[in-house]
Formats: C-alpha cells, structure tokens, sequence
C-alpha cells in the first residue's frame, strides 16, 4: 500500500462515496447525539438533560442484562464458527467440479434474507411439526424452545451456527487455495505431519482471512436483531432480548428516545472500539 | 469417492434440512402442516404458488425488493470505482483515516439508525419509495465495496497505469477501456455482495416504506399478524426469496471465495 503516488486531486475520486456515506451516516448518527442530551414531551419541543440518561442506561440492571447476553451469544458462536469453519474447509476438495458444487451450496444459507431464516428456523425446530424438534423429543429430550430459555439458547446459536459457518469456511478456503504446492512438497520431504503441516503452514497462511472472519463474524453477530427477533421474540421471558432487540423496544416501542439514543451510542462505541482493534491487527498483519 | 469429503458432505446434508422443510411446507396446504408431523407433503399442491402469482400485493414485493437492490448495487460500484482507485494508488491528506471510517459505517448497528432514518427520509419526501431503501442500504454496501474494490485493484501491478499514461492514453479512456475490464471479475464479485446485502437486510427496508414500496420481506411478516398463520403460503414466499440468491451465487461461483477475503489473499 506505501509506494503510492501523493495525489492531492485524488480526494475528487473519493468525494462521490464520501457524500453519499456522510449524508447517510452523519445527518442521523447527529439525530441520535441530539435525542441523547435532550427530554421530549412531544411537539417537538426539547428540554437540555445533558448526560442524564447515559447515567441511566449505564447504570440500569436491563442494560446489563442485555449487553451481558448479548457478549455470551458473540462470544459462543465464535467459539463454535470459527474453529468448525476451518476444519471443513480443511477438508474440502482442492480441484475439479466439487469445490463450485461445494461453494454453491454453501452459500446459499448467506443469502436468504434474514427474516426468512428466523421463520424457517421459527417452524423446524418446534415440538410438533418441525424436524429438529420432532427429532429431539423423540430420542428422549425434553425440547420447547418456545417455553424454556436453555432450549431458546441452543435453538438460537445453531441457527446462527447454520447462517453463518459458511462464510468461515469460504473465508479460510480462500486462505488455503493460495498456499502454493511447494509448501506441502516441502513439508512431505521433511516428514512433516498433518499437525505440523496445519500449525506452520496453513495456520500462518490463514491468519489474514480469519481475522477478516473474525471481525465480520464479531460486527455482524453482535448487531444481530432479524434472526432471533423473529424466531423467539426475544424470549421466553427476556431469555434471548439480544441489544438490539433490546434497543429496537425502548425506541420504537416504548418511544423514549432519550435513553434509545444513549443507549444507541454506547452500542455504536462498543461495537466501534472492539472493530478499530481488530483493524489495527489486520493492517499490521498486512505490514508484515 | 475419497474418504475424506464426508465432512463436507455432512455439513452441506444439515444445511439443506432446514430448507428441505421450508420448500416441502410450500407444496402442503396450511392445514395439512399443522395437522401432523410429516417428511414430505402427502399431497403436493401448488395454490400457495398460484397465490402468489396472481395476487399484486405479493408480487408487487419481490417486484420493489429486486428493484431497490439492483438500484444500491448499481449506486454503490459506481460510487465506490473510483474511490477505490484513489484509495488503491494514490496517498492524499487523511486517506487512512478516511477509509476507518468507512469502514465504521459498516459496524453501525442498523438498530441504532433505523428511528433518524425515518425522519431524515421523510424530510427529504423519499418515504416509501425503492430509492430510500436504496440510498440507505449505500450506508453499509459502499464501505464493503471500496474495501473489496481495492484490494483487487491493489492486484493490478502500477506498471499498467504507467504505460497507459506513457503511450498518450487520457486518464479516463485508460479508466474506462483498460483499467475496468481488467479487474472485471472483482467488480463481479463486489455486484454480488451488495446484491446480497441488501437482499438480505429487512430492519431498514421495513422502518423505510409503508405500502408502495414494501419489500416481499416485510410483505411477509404482515401477512401474518394480519390473517392468522397462512403456513403454506409463507413458505412459498420463503423458498421464492432463496431463488435470486442461488441464481446469482452460480454466476460468480469461482469468485465467491475470493471476494470473501476482500481481495486480499
């Protein structure tokens, strides 16, 4: 990236892309920092609160509630996706019409809107009439995800499992198709092993596209809302109001914009400050 | 066949369940699937099809949906070529910084933005037109397309760019005759993931319109709060959104893998 020529003109190129984002970004993200310092009555008229309800947000046990399950739910499926997309795409053929018929079916999960994956995965995991929830009870669990929060959490991280495994696997495929034959060649000359060949090879060659993985995986898992607000609703009780769900309610729910906003703005910092780590990773990565 | 590929033969057998019974429920009438547990339809029945076909308010939706996505997909490769070729060759004041902050509207909880959008979108009358959800799905699908457009134009050695300019060609006509087709197939794969996106995305599309420009996506969940559960008929629905999709993944099969890394492996 750093035997580029210094343009000054260059910011004409960039000037369409930066209008269109910042008229999308900006204007609203101002919206949301206006509602956080102000109390409504309605009629548009606007009292000054300064950081009251950010006090509020921060020190309210629902807050808590939400942002802690939400962490778990980031934190579980990528513990689940990642080590289990590696390993399938370690196993996935190299040449020939198996690998186009592989990444055909494959993607499809990644493409089917997102609502349409909560309803689909609403219908086959119940008791009665769906496959997964047929099959459960009938080997002997005792499964409703639409009474018991444990079942609500293992419903919702296998869909989440099923969406978006895919994308670790193209992902850290992509990483292994461009280790050249030599390395291998190299390794069986050596006597290396299967573990040896992983850990020194294709590992350090994976390691750029799994942190692109990981930080997709991370922003994406973490801003979830249509999956589970449509499979559960966000309950049994509050057992899986995931944040968004959670903020979606406050804002257009209940319509307390004040404490919406704050809470929105802390979301955006949080989500905000984990990506701006993982970036600098990659970009020092890229440095290497 | 080696012993190997059962793990991937495995994985892609439990993808394709929940689809099986999304596309076998489609095929029943709505009795029949609240009836009993089934594992394919007794008596296969195309009504839900047929419904759909005929009925405005149903087509109309998938009509709006391909709409609004082909116009963002157009709108954000357009905007993001040349961004990304500034990006891609050239240093300029606040260019990191500037391509971190694209980025950050990528992370940008569309939770967090779908209240200021309403109004910034009634404010500027697009409510409930294709373009609004268009304009605002540029939000996340153009940072995705400069960081994918750069790293294949990044692939292209600066030597191209230095003969073109020595044999007298103008920028533009090199731009637009050398340079485009040359990572034709990173703008393939970069059409395709904003396509996917925004395909795929309800929460803004829905906050956005209201009847004219109603997405199949939202058609679908007020269907159901308002005449009970029509099973059959969302099924249809359903399996007829994953059509598109899987259309559009044959096209660019061989780049998928590529476009995930962003062009930089």
């Amino acid at each position: 990236m750093d035997n580029r020529r210094s343009n000054k003109k260059a910011w004409f190129f960039v000037l369409p892309v930066v209008a269109l984002v910042a008229f999308n970004a900006i204007i609203p993200l101002m919206t949301v920092v206006n509602y956080s310092v102000q109390e409504t009555f309605g009629n548009n008229v606007f009292f000054w609160e300064g950081v009251k309800w950010f006090e509020q947000v921060l020190n309210s046990d629902r807050f808590h509630d939400s942002l802690g399950r939400q962490l778990i739910f980031t934190g579980i499926i990528l513990s689940i996706e990642v080590p289990l997309g590696v390993a399938i795409a370690l196993t996935m053929p190299r040449k020939g019409v198996w690998v186009s018929v592989c990444l055909v079916f494959m993607a499809m999960p990644l493409l089917i809107p997102w609502n349409v994956v909560g309803a689909m995965w609403n219908i086959f995991a119940l008791p009665d009439i769906g496959l997964l929830g047929y099959a459960l009870n009938s080997i002997g669990f005792d499964y409703d995800y639409t009474q018991q929060p444990l079942s609500a959490w293992f419903t919702t991280i296998l869909m989440d499992v099923w969406h978006w495994t895919s994308l670790v696997v193209l992902l850290a495929y992509a990483g292994l198709r461009s280790i050249p034959d030599a390395y291998y060649q190299a390794a069986k000359i050596d006597g290396a092993g299967a573990w040896a060949v992983f850990r020194h090879i294709q590992l350090p060659k994976m390691k750029r596209v799994l942190t692109i993985a990981i930080l997709l995986r991370f922003m994406d898992s973490f801003m979830i809302y249509t999956e589970p607000f449509v499979l559960t609703g966000g309950g049994p009780g509050n057992s899986t109001t995931f944040l968004s769900i959670d903020l979606v309610k406050v804002a257009l729910g209940q319509f307390d914009l004040g404490p919406a906003a704050a809470m929105s703005l802390i979301y955006f910092l949080i989500v905000l400050l984990v990506s701006w780590v993982f970036y600098t990773l990659m970009m020092k990565n890229e440095g290497q | 066949m080696n012993k190997k590929y059962i793990v991937p033969v495995i994985y892609i057998v439990c993808l394709m369940l929940p689809i099986y019974w999304l596309v076998k429920m489609s095929f029943m009438t709505t009795n029949e699937i609240l009836g009993t547990f089934a594992l394919w339809p007794k008596e296969i029945t195309f009504d839900n099809y047929i419904k759909i076909f005929t009925d405005p308010t149903w087509y109309n939706g998938y009509f709006n949906s391909l709409t609004y996505v082909g116009i963002n997909t157009v709108i954000s490769v357009s905007a993001a070529l040349p961004a990304a070729y500034a990006f891609s060759r050239f240093r300029f004041l606040g260019d990191k910084h500037l391509f971190f902050w694209l980025l950050t509207n990528r992370m940008a909880p569309p939770a967090v933005f779908a209240l200021p959008f309403f109004q910034l979108y009634s404010a500027v009358n697009l409510f409930d037109t294709p373009m609004a959800v268009a304009l605002a799905h540029c939000l996340f699908n153009i940072p995705l397309a400069v960081w994918i457009l750069e790293g294949f134009m990044s692939g292209v050695p600066k030597e191209l760019d230095e003969t073109a300019y020595v044999d007298g060609y103008p920028f533009w006509k090199f731009f637009v005759r050398i340079f485009i087709p040359t990572i034709a197939a990173g703008i393939g794969v970069t059409m395709f993931f904003c396509f996917m996106f925004s395909w795929v995305e309800l929460l803004l599309a829905k906050t956005l319109t209201s009847v004219a420009a109603k997405p199949i996506a939202a058609t679908m969940t007020r269907t159901a709060s308002t005449s009970g559960y029509e099973l059959g008929l969302l099924a249809a629905a359903g399996t007829l959104t994953i059509i598109p999709g899987a259309f559009v993944i044959y096209f660019v099969r061989n780049y998928i893998a590529k476009g995930f890394a962003l062009g930089r492996v």
